[in-house]
């Protein structure tokens, strides 16, 4: 292992009376990739915030390079060559590639002119050292996703990054995006700057990291080699409890219909898609992006509605033309954006819950605020929300509580059809367990449920049935008890050419 | 001039400015004959005079995310106060009229610049209040009277011409050495905007004004700057106003602030903030102006410029936001 470049010792920070970190210990060295991992609100972001200078410790040591660190502020860790790439990327999407990656490099110089060709070169010669291969002169707001974080990466590298802190880079990335991030990430690797990913997925750590700290409540849970952790034993460290990784299967046999789709088609997006959804079933959609997985849900909750093809509900044919027409027939749709398409950030927990339901709390034109409340009460001891109360409002909890509210928001509709987009994507392990038992209980109950993800471990874990998209039509369709998540994946990216396409 | 309109100097937007302006010069031209001449450039240049230095102090606030209607009310307060103030006081100095008048300017930007810069108040509300104050003000102040008597020296002005032309029915038209004031001021915005860091700064914050703080702009002092050199400005188009109309006047500037936000909003300048340029908001505003001064040419009654330029504004920012919709839905690279 290289030498130590970033060394934390007993960091303590509490916000008001909350104690945020209670003495967390970390080291990072040069040339290593560094997870750190932890459920949402273990104190990972905070702690983040302290190396970031963001915030300043209560207690502990902050040392770069062996330099005892006191009282710095954000411009002071930057000079040290410690860069923070956030969730949002922090880019301009009005301006283009080149300028994003030469304005922090620009404005630090002090210079009052600005030097387009400098930039450009600039930029250009960033992109060179990690092999990314974008436009320089295209606006940042065209780019994809993995694009952004690609300039983001680039202003990092400019800045003189020698530590790399990436919060939770994978979030919005395809598994191929993931992958190509990967690659870049050994390349600066091998530069002999130091990473550090915030992240909880399973999957990504054991692929990618050379040494693993893991928070829980704000302390060090674990730490040590990758190669001293197994997926068991880091599940247990992350939550504190064992959780059991096993395939779903419905308890009864029953096989009474409550969905059927025949030769459904929106041109451009899917082509003849027919399943069966019974009783106790749930089904898995997956596919690569563009596949038309997404679709096929939008299609179903009437947002673009297919243009032929048959719908039918416990036996009855219905047509879906609309999200009225979803609605009516109690049909739910968890959209895969939830800060955006699916809670009110700024309201309360009940407010966000009744936000689906609320004609039904209307009694003589006005509204029972205290039905609401109920309700909301009822459903946070229901599916376990960690919230104190109804009133607070859903910015305040983590990501997992966020989507276990969006996710009550449907089921006070009392939904006949449940269409979940990437349930679980910036969930933890812990959360994510609760929702997948909720799911499978819904589905016991008689609800119907489908699950669109790129996640192939949960979808294994969680569907019986997996519809595997391909170019817009129905590749495979699987049990799931017929295979494993290496299997999938190897179908998934065209490895194994199995039947059909 | 023909090799300068090209599509690579031009974004799609402007071209399409362009394309609206040729095919609306055709129709007029087609009417009147007499359209086609060094005379309607002249005129057409005399109306779109202050409109552009408005204009201009206007795109940059909307590029850094901001608005600003409480221009028309400022111009009219300076203008008045300063030609008041010479009057009562038998000042009769050039310099002096432009120096007063744009500093009144600048105290009323300084306003604006706390109000949304300090105290964080949405940039309409603010620019409302202003613009009701200073408004407000000057109908006290002048009790709603025109003043007819400019200083001699600052009216001499008025006769200061470029050049002239005169037309075969013996019509002069003579081009006033002010269009010299919002060409500078053109090349200064476009420079600025483009050039310095400091521009780039309010298309930063414009784009995102929390990425623009964590990359160490200087939102405050930027924001600041922009409001404040605004106001001076404008102040400074305000007097010129008073001398080419030869008179001032308390009121007669109101209600220019929907113009002048149209231009800017055809010339490609987005509502939301973070894009746009000088060149499409001249074009903007010379789609404007010969709207407002030819539609009596069409035959359309003069009642109607005033739904002609509502409905620009209307098409104008519909385009913009399907436009950024198109861009959110399109693939991406």
């Amino acid at each position: 292992m290289g030498e130590t470049f970033l060394e934390l010792k007993g960091i303590k920070k509490s916000f008001g009376g909350v104690k945020a970190l209670r003495g967390v210990d970390l080291t990072v060295n040069k040339g290593e990739i560094h997870c750190l991992a932890g459920e949402n609100g273990c104190g990972k972001s905070t702690l983040i915030k302290v190396i970031s200078g963001a915030h300043a410790a209560d207690e502990g040591e902050v040392r770069i390079e062996g330099k005892l660190m006191q009282n710095f502020s954000p411009i002071d860790a930057i000079r040290m060559g410690v860069q923070v790439i956030y969730q949002d990327f922090a880019i301009f999407p009005n301006l283009t590639v080149a300028e994003n990656i030469a304005m922090n490099r620009a404005l630090e110089s002090g210079r009052k002119r600005m030097d387009w060709k400098e930039s450009r070169k600039l930029a250009v010669g960033a992109m060179e050292q990690i092999g990314a291969r974008i436009d320089p002169d295209a606006l940042v707001e065209r780019l994809s996703v993995a694009h952004k974080q690609m300039v983001a990466i680039c202003r990092a590298i400019l800045g003189e990054a020698r530590l790399l802190i990436l919060d939770e880079p994978t979030t919005a990335l395809t598994a191929k995006e993931v992958e190509s991030l990967f690659a870049v990430l050994k390349k600066l690797k091998a530069k002999g700057i130091a990473i550090m990913i915030v992240t909880h997925k399973i999957d990504e750590i054991f692929e990618i990291a050379d040494r693993l700290t893991i928070l829980r409540n704000g302390e060090n849970a674990a730490s040590g080699d990758i190669g001293e952790f197994d997926r068991p034993a880091f599940i247990k460290h992350m939550t504190g409890r064992e959780i059991l990784e096993t395939k779903y299967r419905p308890e009864n046999p029953d096989r009474e219909e409550i969905l059927r789709v025949e030769g459904l088609t929106r041109r451009g997006a899917f082509e003849n898609v027919s399943f069966a959804l019974n009783r106790g079933d749930v089904l898995g959609i997956t596919g690569l992006l563009g596949s038309g997985r997404g679709e096929i849900g939008e299609a179903l909750f009437g947002l673009a509605p297919a243009e032929s093809g048959r719908i039918f509900l416990h036996g009855k044919e219905i047509r879906i033309r609309s999200v009225g027409d979803a609605a009516a027939h109690r049909f739910a749709y968890v959209p895969e954006d939830r800060l955006t398409q699916g809670l009110f950030l700024e309201r309360s927990i009940s407010d966000n819950i009744a936000a689906a339901s609320v004609r039904s709390y209307f009694r003589h034109g006005r509204l029972q605020h205290g039905a609401i409340y109920d309700a909301a009460v009822g459903w946070i001891r229901k599916i376990s929300i960690a919230a104190p109360s109804p009133a607070p409002p859903a910015r305040t909890l983590s990501g997992g509580n966020q989507q276990k509210v969006v996710i009550a928001k449907w089921l006070n509709t009392d939904p006949a059809l449940l269409i979940l987009n990437g349930p679980t994507v910036g969930v933890d392990v812990g959360a994510k367990a609760d929702i997948h038992q909720l799911l499978h209980q819904l589905a016991q109950n008689g609800v119907g449920v489908i699950v669109i993800s790129d996640d192939l471990s949960e979808l294994v874990q969680n569907c019986n049935q997996i519809i595997l998209m391909r170019a817009g039509r129905i590749g495979l369709e699987l049990e799931s008890a017929e295979t494993d998540e290496a299997a999938l994946s190897g179908m998934l990216n065209g490895k194994v050419q199995k039947e059909g396409s | 001039m023909g090799r300068f309109l090209t599509r690579k100097n031009l974004t799609r937007n402007e071209m399409l400015v362009v394309y609206i302006i040729a095919a609306l010069s055709l129709m007029i031209g087609a009417v009147n004959s007499a359209f086609f001449s060094m005379g309607t450039v002249i005129d057409t240049a005399r109306s779109m005079l202050v409109t552009v230095i408005f204009a201009l102090c206007e795109m940059a606030i909307i590029i850094s995310g901001g608005i600003d209607v409480s221009f028309p009310a400022i111009a009219c307060f300076s203008l008045y106060s300063t030609i008041a103030f010479m009057n009562a006081y038998h000042i009769d100095s050039v310099a002096f009229a432009f120096f007063f008048s744009g500093f009144l300017g600048l105290l009323w930007g300084a306003l604006n610049a706390i109000l949304i810069a300090k105290f964080r108040i949405p940039a309409l509300i603010a620019t409302l209040g202003t613009s009701s104050l200073a408004s407000g003000a000057i109908l006290v102040i002048s009790g709603g009277k025109e003043i007819s008597m400019i200083p001699p020296s600052v009216d001499a002005l008025s006769q200061q011409f470029l050049f002239s032309v005169t037309n075969a029915s013996g019509v002069k038209s003579s081009l006033t050495v002010f269009i010299l004031l919002p060409a500078a001021l053109c090349l200064l915005f476009h420079f600025v905007l483009r050039h310095t860091m400091f521009g780039r700064g309010i298309y930063a914050i414009g784009g995102d004004a929390d990425a623009a703080r964590i990359a160490g702009f200087n939102v405050f002092r930027t924001q600041c700057i922009l409001y404040m050199a605004a106001g001076l400005i404008i102040g400074i188009a305000a007097i010129t106003h008073a001398i080419l109309m030869r008179n001032a006047n308390p009121s007669n500037l109101m209600g220019s602030e929907m113009m002048v936000i149209a231009a800017v909003v055809i010339g490609g300048t987005r509502i939301t903030g973070g894009h746009g340029s000088v060149v499409g908001t001249v074009l903007g505003v010379l789609l404007i102006t010969l709207v407002s001064n030819n539609l009596i040419m069409l035959n359309v009654p003069n009642y109607w410029q005033t739904f002609a330029v509502g409905l620009i504004i209307v098409i104008g920012t519909s385009i913009t936001s399907l436009r950024a919709k198109r861009i959110a839905l399109s693939p991406k690279i």
